[in-house]
């Protein structure tokens, strides 16, 4: 059995990533989903996917700005349930909303330019999601972090694809690209360099909340004393 | 006290079994429920308006779809972008008194309220499918009088070609109206001869009762072959013109959303499907037909006219 041991930030994380499912199906069980659920369920679904996403990418900038070290155990969890909401989402739009009528589907991807930019992203997000394992991370090597930047180009896709989708732009629309061009820049190096030299004084406290070892800290500040 | 004969008091094992009955009844209700919640249908007979023994079917015998499924998934952005909230936001839209204008390129310029118009008028009932540009359809038992019976109590100039059509402008009461998402009032626009034409309806009710504001209450109009947004609801004025005017969507969109705007499964939509629809209850798809399966009684209106090019 391997160690199951979170720690409060991941709890945070693992039960907020759950509970969009658990309503989704609350409310299709009490029938609140709308007279048209099929698309309720897409638009949710993807709306959810692509929050996730936003998140899990923020974690990285999070540490580089303000040192906050326990966000990178939660990028990788925060990915894969991006990945599980749009896989609901994907298999809504060809089961449920499409029926599985093929030469609808081809139809819609070669017609409409959001579908296949969908699609595309969605693909990469699968990739990523078979090569997250420990197990491909060893295989892989340096490849591996090679390979997992293709997340960056997933983002980019699905931000335009939700874009295109929408009737109008909408508030959330604009907060995930505003948010998405913010953490692309973060990544620049020398921005980078700029932010990792200044971080903040209670990025260690945070980090204690956060992670709950306030008490080895003491131990071992005062084994050194 | 009244003494209650034996022979009607339930026996023991009855009354259990009774019991049971209900509990498993119940939970078949819940199951449907779960099982609605993917097919939607409504298996509650209450929520029809009273004649429920009398049923709205189109000409192709489809089933209208209900009260409940027509009042509460409406797109008026007047309220609220979010369809199922419009009912609630609209709900105190004052429709009484209502003034509405016929003017323009008419002989007759009229200012009719809504008592004027129910006496002029006989109110015909009308079952229409509304195919909106969204990708979803319904069918709905209007009650209404044909446009072409107002336009002609006005009397069109002989320049006319054009009629326009407004909504009320109105920010207190819409409060969506307040901010500028889109070029308000609403304004819509149709060729003369469809405004003339006998399918074109400007309807003051459903299912036997006044309109809801949810729905364009007191009057809207309703245009079955085009897509639901040339259907302009709570209309305040209407204008005859020379020249071709340009509706709210045209403004925003012009790729998007033309003037015709009759429904065309050939012609693609950046973001919806035009070759299919999904009828409100159902679980698939239905093919999308030529001007919404009204193509007998409209095709010709169009027959010079290259519909790729004014969609």
């Amino acid at each position: 059995m391997p160690k199951f041991k979170f720690n409060r930030l991941q709890w945070f994380v693992h039960i907020g990533s759950i509970i969009p499912f658990i309503i989704l199906v609350w409310d299709a069980i009490s029938n609140n989903l709308t007279v048209n659920p099929i698309q309720e369920i897409t638009q949710r679904t993807g709306r959810t996917a692509i929050i996730w996403l936003v998140l899990s990418l923020a974690c990285t900038p999070f540490n580089i700005i303000f040192g906050l070290k326990p966000f990178n155990q939660v990028r990788r969890p925060l990915g894969l349930y991006a990945a599980f909401y749009a896989s609901l989402h994907f298999i809504t739009f060809l089961v449920l909303d499409y029926g599985i009528n093929l030469s609808l589907i081809a139809q819609s991807v070669i017609e409409k330019p959001y579908i296949l930019l969908g699609t595309t992203g969605f693909l990469i997000l699968m990739g990523l999601t078979f090569t997250s394992t420990k197990k491909s991370m060893q295989k892989l090597g340096k490849k591996w972090n090679q390979i997992h930047r293709l997340v960056y180009v997933a983002a980019v896709l699905l931000v335009l694809h939700f874009f295109m989708a929408l009737k109008f732009i909408n508030t959330l629309a604009i907060t995930i690209a505003i948010i998405l061009v913010v953490l692309l820049i973060i990544r620049i190096p020398v921005v980078r360099k700029f932010f990792s030299k200044r971080q903040p004084y209670w990025a260690a406290s945070v980090n204690n909340f956060l992670t709950g070892r306030k008490k080895k800290i003491i131990t071992t500040q005062k084994l050194r004393n | 006290m009244q003494k209650i004969p034996s022979s009607e008091i339930t026996p023991e094992h009855l009354y259990y079994s009774r019991r049971d009955f209900l509990k498993k009844s119940a939970i078949f209700a819940g199951s449907l429920s779960i099982l609605s919640a993917c097919k939607s249908i409504n298996f509650s007979g209450d929520q029809q308006p009273e004649a429920s023994f009398f049923t709205y079917k189109d000409e192709f015998g489809d089933l209208a779809n209900t009260y409940e499924q027509i009042t509460n998934y409406n797109n008026y952005y007047e309220f609220f972008t979010n369809k199922e909230s419009v009912a609630d936001l609209s709900k105190n839209l004052k429709t009484d008194p209502w003034k509405l204008e016929i003017k323009g390129l008419v002989q007759n310029p009229l200012e009719l309220d809504m008592d004027d118009l129910s006496k002029l008028f006989e109110q015909e009932e009308k079952v229409f499918r509304l195919r909106c540009v969204e990708g979803w359809s319904k069918v709905i038992p209007w009650t209404g009088l044909p446009l072409k019976k107002l336009l002609s109590l006005a009397e069109p100039a002989s320049e006319a070609r054009y009629v326009r059509f407004q909504t009320l402008y109105d920010p207190e009461q819409m409060p969506a109206q307040q901010d500028n998402l889109f070029p308000w009032p609403y304004l819509e626009g149709l060729r003369l001869d469809e405004a003339m034409h006998d399918l074109t309806l400007l309807a003051t009710g459903m299912y036997g009762k006044q309109l809801l504001p949810q729905s364009g209450a007191p009057i809207r109009l309703v245009v079955p072959w085009k897509y639901g947004f040339k259907s302009i609801k709570s209309i305040v004025k209407i204008e005859l013109l020379k020249e071709q005017p340009v509706s709210l969507w045209m403004a925003v969109s012009p790729r998007e959303y033309g003037f015709y705007a009759n429904v065309n499964p050939n012609i693609p939509h950046p973001r919806w499907s035009q070759s299919t629809e999904r009828r409100i209850g159902e679980m698939e798809r239905r093919p999308t037909l030529l001007f919404n399966g009204y193509e007998t009684e409209v095709a010709h209106l169009y027959k010079d006219l290259d519909l790729s090019v004014n969609f």
